[in-house]
């Protein structure tokens, strides 16, 4: 209702303008004003059906920051009309939200529980978390077990794992960020790492770990580059193509969440169709993830 | 003359409000920090978050003790005054009383330039020279420590500490130095038993307000410390206060998000000390 009140708004609006331009412009001729009026009536039901408008809210996981900028970014490209908040919450507020209705779309780095019921959830990317080592590290492969062990402070030296007798110095990520909570969460080492540096930044682990040989961390996909060495977790390299197919372990889904019992904003429900279309591939993947 | 009146007192007043907008900001700022800073406090106890030993802001079982953090401040703003303190004051009285104009001027100009020089350009250096260097030197599997962050603060308060210095050197009434040289003392004596004494309330400024810039240094120690709430030892991985909150502040909700803020009023709390400290020594080198 809203909506289509600011649609007549607009309109109306657009109309006024038109017709103050045809005053301005000083033609007496009424032909100018009769088609100025006689666009503003053909243009109402247009305004309702091709351009949409409005604010979509979404809430939720931090780690989607950059994915669901990226695809904000671009669908307010293309709607100008459109505003989408986002609230980095957590996955579990997200949720929460979507069921209550205090946001449009609720956005969650995990699967829904079953006790949160009443809920459509929609995989819009996976997010794949490389583990890396530092490029003289002669370690290939490390299972999911022995990951867990090095981080645990269990595994000390790398000699354990196969590599050279040299001690481990794990790298990871501030307490909140969306990569650590990933990371944690997936291999089961919540609260139990023994870290020995904290960055701030997927960036500073990554150099971090690109300038001591002792070091592991973990990063995005998409931001691990050639100064560090990607391992190989249980014989698995860490590509788009193993995230996909599901056979890469350290991965998690990006949800986009909407409740069942209210519909969606025209506008709302075309974002999401927008994040789920192929369309939206290309954006997913500059933000660092992978669409399923 | 009855315009000349009302423009004086249109100035008047431009001013007068320019001078009210530094003090409501200051104002609002103390409260803002307050009324944001206390609840948590309240929520976790007093003593409990000064002196607790262990942050776990996003655990299960969330614990909120800053101990490592205060602790890390003051060590390391203690460590950058030792290793500072002494180079500031040497570059300072050469500046004032033993370099030639022209040899002068250049230490003076590279001084001011390193005033200058960003704090994230220090953490960038830091990161890539420094803790690779300290990881090689003692052997240590990761250079992120106190120590990395006690050399780039000591090398950022120089500046504070010189410049200051040499104006209170420079404003040393000349006779004293005279006297001293007549009564048959060396130039050395004279500037270390007659010249730094005397301008002793103005190097001690120029000591505290460095302190007051390494206590409140976030980027550059973030990029060196390892950021690891550890109890603070030299070659440990570590957390100051300002880098607490920095690190977490983008991603913290509820307590977590109001213990930051506590952890700013502590922070500020300190400041608050220092320019209390600062202005004590300012009047008392008025009073001569």
């Amino acid at each position: 209702m809203k909506r289509i009140g600011r649609a007549i708004g607009l309109t109306a609006a657009a109309a006024l303008t038109v017709t103050l331009f045809a005053g301005c412009s000083g033609t007496t001729e009424p032909a100018a004003s009769e088609q100025a009026d006689a666009g503003a009536a053909e243009a109402t039901p247009e305004v309702q059906t091709s351009t949409l408008s409005g604010t979509i809210s979404t809430n939720g996981s931090t780690s989607m920051e950059s994915v669901i900028s990226a695809l904000k970014e671009v669908f307010e490209a293309d709607n100008p009309g459109v505003t989408i908040t986002y609230d980095a919450t957590g996955s579990s507020a997200g949720i929460t939200a979507a069921m209550d209705g205090s946001a449009d779309i609720g956005l969650s780095s995990r699967t829904l529980k079953e006790t949160e019921t009443g809920l459509t959830a929609s995989v819009v990317a996976l997010d794949g978390i490389a583990i890396i080592v530092n490029a003289a590290n002669p370690v290939e492969d490390l299972t999911v077990e022995q990951i867990a062990g090095l981080f645990k402070g269990e595994i000390t030296n790398w000699s354990e794992v196969g590599g050279n007798d040299m001690e481990v110095t794990l790298v990871g990520r501030e307490a909140g960020s969306g990569t650590r909570d990933g990371f944690e969460s997936i291999v089961g080492v919540a609260e139990e790492c023994k870290y020995d540096q904290e960055m701030t930044s997927t960036g500073a682990v990554i150099s971090s770990v690109a300038t001591n040989e002792y070091a592991i961390g973990y990063a995005s996909l998409s931001s691990v580059g050639d100064t560090v060495k990607s391992v190989t977790v249980g014989g698995v390299p860490c590509t788009e193509e193993t995230i996909l197919d599901g056979t890469y372990a350290i991965q998690r889904p990006f949800v986009i969440v909407t409740n069942d019992s209210t519909t969606l904003s025209e506008a709302a429900q075309a974002f999401v169709d927008f994040a789920l279309s192929p369309e939206a591939k290309e954006v997913i993947e500059a933000a660092g993830a992978v669409q399923p | 003359m009855k315009v000349k009146k009302r423009v004086e007192k249109v100035i008047n007043a431009v001013f007068f409000i320019c001078g009210l907008i530094t003090i409501i900001a200051v104002l609002a700022i103390t409260a803002y920090m307050v009324i944001s800073g206390v609840p948590a406090i309240r929520e976790i106890g007093l003593v409990d978050f000064l002196f607790g030993q262990v942050w776990r802001s996003t655990g299960s079982n969330p614990e909120y003790g800053i101990l490592p953090f205060i602790l890390t401040s003051v060590y390391g703003t203690l460590g950058a005054c030792i290793i500072g303190v002494p180079i500031g004051i040497m570059t300072a009285v050469y500046l004032a009383k033993i370099a030639n104009s022209r040899l002068g001027g250049l230490v003076n100009t590279a001084v001011e330039l390193l005033a200058g020089i960003p704090s994230v350009v220090y953490g960038l250096i830091g990161m890539m020279i420094l803790v690779p260097g300290i990881m090689k030197a003692f052997d240590l599997k990761s250079g992120t420590t106190l120590l990395a962050a006690i050399i780039v603060l000591a090398i950022m308060i120089l500046p504070n500490i010189i410049s200051i210095s040499r104006t209170a050197l420079l404003s040393v009434p000349e006779e004293f130095e005279e006297a001293s040289l007549a009564l048959g003392a060396t130039k050395m004596e004279t500037v270390f038993k007659v010249s730094v004494p005397a301008a002793k309330s103005g190097i001690t400024a120029g000591i505290v307000l460095g302190i007051g810039r390494a206590i409140g240094e976030a980027m550059a120690v973030m990029m060196v410390a390892g950021n690891v709430a550890n109890m603070p030892s030299l070659l440990t991985s570590v957390t100051f206060l300002t880098t607490a909150v920095s690190k977490e502040m983008a991603y913290a909700s509820g307590l977590q998000r109001e213990a930051l803020f506590s952890i700013a009023l502590v922070l500020f709390v300190f400041i608050i000390i220092i320019n209390i400290i600062l202005n004590v020594f300012l009047k008392r080198g008025d009073k001569k």
